[in-house]
């Protein structure tokens, strides 16, 4: 299945696809509108020092840790998808505590949020790597 | 087509009946629930006190789960044997189930230590169950003066729950300080005093010496005034079933990495399970949900005729109150290191070049990074350690491991 995949040497270290990230999911159509003067918290985030920079989302993996380990039951795989259900997340951290990725981040009120590929929201594939300038992401089959 | 039962409807029940779909969907499995409720999160009963959670939201699985997985619940009974003669499991109510393979489930109980005159309390309570956190909510008012003996996660993790919903929370411990099981000193002071400044009391290095009706009298000779006991000194693994027939025990019902029992065809999980801890290298009971899951999920698999093993369970919490999130993984012998920022303080054990353990208080961001460094025993000379303690981020390695971790299905 499809999935976000990084070639970290073709990253610019832009942050557009943070940007594109909470646009898309914000329900909001102006991108101004959605994104100025606010404090974002996109599901992907651009990592990296002096010498490298590279997009970290969530890598849907086949056999997720998040899922297992889920105090709420609010996170699960559906048609390869790792989704979660934010009326049910408490906020725990538990999932953070376990993403071998560092994939995951709480949204700004403390209830975790997660990259579910844009498939639930009006784009229906991944707005970062749509926006991405330089293909430092791609959204294939491997 | 096969017979299986699980004793238990927790967490690990639930792993259990999902491995055993991920291998068969013909096998039959009936599932023993000593409590009248269909799964629900467990860890979530303070959540549900402190309003951040309700009874339909707190369901570890959808209300379709058992019908979907094709499993017969029997609520309201208990095991009180298994016949691994016979091959049967003897119920609370007299019925035999027979069984080609049975999971021991059963969790913990409570456990309380001779205390004198606690029979004279009118209102005390464990903080174990929902039908715990349902029977202490009903006898708490705005006013009440609440006394928790206990500082662990339990414990605190009830103070936080009906903090805005009493008048005050007492805490006493025989431990010099809170969360003794996973923060040291320093660790736990900080903790101490964030809760603290959220208005909770303290008394520790102390324990009651005796109770009489609202009040208690303590070692240290303080005495504490309340109108509602909540007793959350610690619990035991429920290993009776096993022990009973000769089974091998230990603090908890002992299992290899398929998690097999020393009785054939008799399985355990979850927290009456003492399993293979990849921290220390040797069993331990590891009272944690994402273990009893996987635990469970183990056994399932291996029941119904697949092949897994669970050899990277470790002890990991990540707990926060009133805001300030704390996480921990690991065992905390070796060299230590720290970063300090502020209110941040951040604690790593190094041994023999892996990273044993961490304690992370006030900065939590990527933390699954460490614990997958504690977990898989990554070499700390094949990353940049030194940038590691900064902040957790995969910039600590090579850019080979990370074309593997971002470039790959995974």
């Amino acid at each position: 299945m499809k999935r976000v995949y990084v070639n970290e040497e073709w990253c610019l270290g832009c942050h557009l696809c943070e940007y594109n990230c909470a646009w898309a999911n914000s329900g909001i159509a102006n991108m101004t509108a959605a994104l100025k003067g606010k404090d974002i918290y996109p599901r992907i985030h651009v990592e990296g020092d002096e010498r490298i920079t590279f997009a970290v989302s969530c890598r849907h993996c086949e056999d997720p840790m998040c899922v297992k380990s889920c105090i709420a039951g609010a996170i699960r795989k559906e048609d390869g998808v790792v989704r979660i259900n934010r009326d049910k997340c408490v906020g725990c951290l538990t999932c953070v505590l376990v993403c071998p990725y560092g994939a995951l981040a709480p949204a700004g009120d403390g209830i975790m949020q997660k990259c579910e590929l844009c498939l639930a929201n009006s784009c229906g594939a991944p707005a970062c790597v749509a926006g991405c300038p330089n293909k430092a992401i791609v959204y294939e089959d491997r | 087509m096969r017979h299986h039962v699980i004793i238990g409807n927790g967490t690990a029940a639930i792993g259990a009946i999902e491995g055993i779909r991920s291998v068969s969907s013909e096998d039959s499995i009936t599932v023993v629930s000593k409590e009248n409720h269909p799964v629900y999160s467990r860890p979530l009963i303070s959540y549900y006190l402190e309003g951040k959670t309700d009874r339909e939201r707190m369901r570890y699985r959808d209300a379709d789960f058992y019908g979907k997985n094709g499993c017969e619940v029997l609520y309201g009974v208990s095991a009180e044997e298994i016949d691994s003669e016979k091959k049967e499991v003897i119920l609370s109510d007299g019925k035999h189930l027979s069984y080609d393979t049975v999971c021991v489930a059963a969790g913990s109980s409570p456990f309380v230590p001779p205390m004198e005159g606690l029979e004279t309390v009118p209102k005390k309570f464990g903080f174990m169950t929902l039908d715990d956190a349902l029977a202490l909510e009903s006898a708490i008012t705005k006013d009440s003066r609440v006394f928790i003996v206990g500082a662990g996660l339990i414990g605190l993790k009830c103070a936080e729950g009906i903090h805005g919903r009493v008048g005050s929370i007492t805490v006493c411990d025989l431990a010099d300080r809170v969360l003794s099981s996973i923060l040291d000193a320093e660790c736990a002071g900080i903790v101490q005093k964030h809760l603290e400044n959220n208005g909770i009391k303290f008394l520790l290095s102390d324990s009651v010496v005796k109770f009489e009706g609202n009040k208690a009298t303590m070692k240290s000779g303080a005495e504490v005034s309340f109108d509602v006991l909540v007793l959350a000194v610690g619990v035991r693994a429920n290993i009776g079933l096993i022990k009973a027939i000769g089974g091998t025990v230990n603090r908890g019902i002992v299992v290899d990495r398929k998690m097999k029992t020393s009785v054939a065809d008799v399985y355990a999980a979850g927290d009456c399970a003492e399993g293979y801890d990849a921290s220390i290298g040797a069993n331990r009971v590891l009272a944690i949900l994402p273990n009893a899951y996987m635990q469970g999920r183990t056994a399932g698999i291996n029941m119904a005729g697949g092949e897994a093993d669970f050899s990277t369970g470790i002890p990991m919490n990540s707990i926060g109150f009133f805001g300030l999130h704390i996480m921990s993984a690991g065992s905390y012998d070796g060299e230590r290191s720290e970063i300090r920022r502020g209110d941040v303080l951040k604690r790593f054990f190094v041994k023999d070049g892996y990273l044993g353990g961490y304690m992370l208080i006030g900065e939590t961001d990527r933390a699954g990074i460490y614990t997958a460094l504690v977990r898989e025993k990554t070499p700390l000379s094949e990353i940049d350690f030194e940038a590691a303690k900064e902040s957790a981020g995969s910039r600590i390695f090579s850019s080979n491991v990370r074309r593997k971790k971002f470039g790959g299905a995974v």
